[in-house]
């Protein structure tokens, strides 16, 4: 009943309309884009936002006493306070606002490293893992002589927990996990995960990138240390991204970059670092992008994160159903609990020649190995095809890619 | 038949295509045709860098003349290594070396790849060319 309420009220139709550039076409054909997991399409608010800074807005921000600086500090502040309650977290200065995740897990692993990690320790990681969050690591692991730790996975893509159970010791100093699997589309238990690594003394950075445009995050509900994403992959511009961080940690963390914005006192002999959140943000940041992070996030509110979150996974569920109708094709990732994601193989069929053809028929699908080499080989698999869903994907997008799948398959046969 | 006498056939050939799929069906057959590289050779060294998928390429001097051989995990990937080798093999190292192909961009297989695949692309060329130049120097 509550179901069909949420989805009824959820306008597809509508919000396709938002996004000009579903109208374009591709190769002489109705762009059909499912390409999600690498970058989001943006709607109209935050296209005229962008425009609008530039028109209205543009100067340096938090330094300037003129007004148009004022103005635009106000409105990129006004992103971070949009930002707490987005993933509800305590304080609006535990919102450290970066270029990117990547760069979000660059800063934990270059200043948590620092200050916490030393020959012995260990980090512990996952075989589902971007390579974002496997490399920062390694070089943290090799410079500091700590030992970087790997939980398997299943067949179906679901983290053995006995083993990462096993992994967890009193030298464990952190755990760096993803919370929705790029490639695979799996959903981990975060909430387990947190509380088995608080159990055994250990904070926890969660790889939000593929989980924030998706999910409802509580991050106080999660307890989680620290989380990280990128605005682009939540209908926002490129260039921006957050790092969340409890209090605790970030105050206990040195800079990261140092410049402008991140001093309180500079003299030769010695300069006193600004406080939370400006530590962590030294030199002019991308003005435009935050600002208009912000009307991302005004514009996932305004339809409500529940209502998406129900809408994909129905969406996803018809993706699924009808690809497996395919012959020979075998979906990679069979979590039990999934997330916008559908990476495929067809039999015979070199991934990138799947998505060559779909490309000539409109359809913007990833094919490669999606930046999870580990994950690959874990497979035995050069790379997948993979589907990703946004919100304003349709059951006709879907029909679309399996007419074009079939295609693919009796031209590549 | 000149390296650019060959270019030029194949830009007629592709002139009949009237649609992407009867060009690609055309790429993917040059692919099944390919003349496969022995197996001794498929393994790293000969692994050409720049391409999603994987391309090995190996150049024989027979008579005076280069001969390729190739494979690829990808049909399409190979179909476009058969085209290449279509036009540069059997033909003198000097020949190779100072070729100049403009076919690439005329039968409109740039505009269509992707980057990824466009400098896979030209990394093919690059390799052949460079083992001609060895070849060359070698003789």
């Amino acid at each position: 009943m509550e179901r069909t309420a949420v989805l009824e009220r959820f306008d597809v139709r509508r919000i396709r309309k938002d996004f000009p550039i579903l109208t374009r076409t591709v190769n002489g054909k109705p762009l059909v884009y499912l390409d999600n997991g690498a970058t989001t399409q943006k709607p109209q608010q935050v296209i005229d936002a962008i425009v609008n800074y530039y028109t209205q807005l543009n100067s340096n921000v938090h330094r300037g006493v003129h007004h148009l600086s004022q103005l635009a500090t106000d409105a990129f502040e006004v992103t971070r306070r949009k930002l707490q309650p987005f993933i509800h977290a305590a304080h609006e200065h535990e919102i450290i606002l970066t270029k990117g995740t990547t760069e979000s897990i660059n800063l934990v692993a270059s200043c948590y490293g620092k200050a916490f990690i030393s020959a012995g320790d260990e980090i512990i990681i996952s075989a589902m893992e971007h390579h974002s969050n496997i490399v920062p690591w390694q070089i943290v692991c090799e410079e500091r002589g700590a030992l970087l730790k790997v939980v398997p996975i299943n067949d179906a893509g679901e983290l053995d927990m006995e083993m990462y159970r096993s992994m967890l010791n009193d030298r464990t100093r952190l755990v760096a996990i993803t919370y929705v699997s790029n490639a695979l589309g799996t959903i981990n238990p975060v909430k387990t995960i947190i509380e088995l690594a608080h159990a055994a003394g250990a904070p926890v950075l969660l790889d939000a990138a593929q989980a924030i445009q998706h999910l409802t995050i509580d991050v106080q509900e999660l307890d989680v240390d620290f989380l990280v994403f990128s605005g682009h992959k939540m209908y926002g511009p490129t260039g921006i991204g957050v790092l969340y961080g409890k209090e605790k940690w970030l105050n206990a963390m040195p800079p990261y970059q140092s410049g402008g914005e991140m001093i309180k006192e500079v003299t030769f002999a010695q300069t006193t670092y600004n406080e939370l959140p400006f530590k962590f943000e030294a030199g002019t940041p991308n003005i435009e992008a935050g600002i208009c992070l912000g009307h991302a996030i005004d514009y996932i509110n305004d339809i409500g994160m529940a209502a998406i979150a129900q809408y994909e996974h129905e969406l996803l569920d018809y993706t699924t159903q009808r690809l497996l109708d395919i012959p020979g094709l075998r979906i990679i990732g069979t979590a039990k609990e999934k997330s916008s994601v559908v990476s495929f193989l067809l039999d015979g069929a070199h991934p990138y020649d799947v998505g060559v053809i779909l490309d000539k028929l409109g359809v913007a699908v990833r094919t490669g190995h999606h930046c999870t080499q580990p994950l690959m080989d874990r497979y035995g698999i050069p790379g997948t095809v993979r589907a990703s869903i946004a919100m304003y994907n349709t059951k006709e997008d879907i029909d679309i890619l399996v007419a074009g799948v079939e295609k693919a398959a009796a031209m590549l046969l | 038949m000149t390296i650019n006498e060959i270019q030029d056939e194949l830009i007629d050939d592709f002139a009949f295509f009237d649609d992407w799929m009867a060009k690609y069906e055309y790429i993917i057959q040059l692919g099944k045709e390919l003349p496969l590289i022995d197996e001794q050779y498929k393994k790293d060294e000969y692994l050409i860098k720049g391409c999603q998928s994987k391309v090995w390429l190996h150049a024989d001097h027979q008579g005076g003349k280069v001969i390729f051989t190739a494979d690829s995990d990808a049909i399409i990937t190979k179909g476009l290594v058969g085209l290449m080798i279509k036009v540069l093999s059997n033909h003198t190292p000097r020949e190779i070396a100072n070729s100049e192909l403009y076919f690439i961009d005329q039968i409109g297989l740039k505009e269509h790849l992707s980057p990824t695949r466009a400098n896979g692309l030209l990394s093919m060329v690059k390799q052949m060319k460079l083992y001609a130049v060895a070849l060359n120097a070698k003789i």
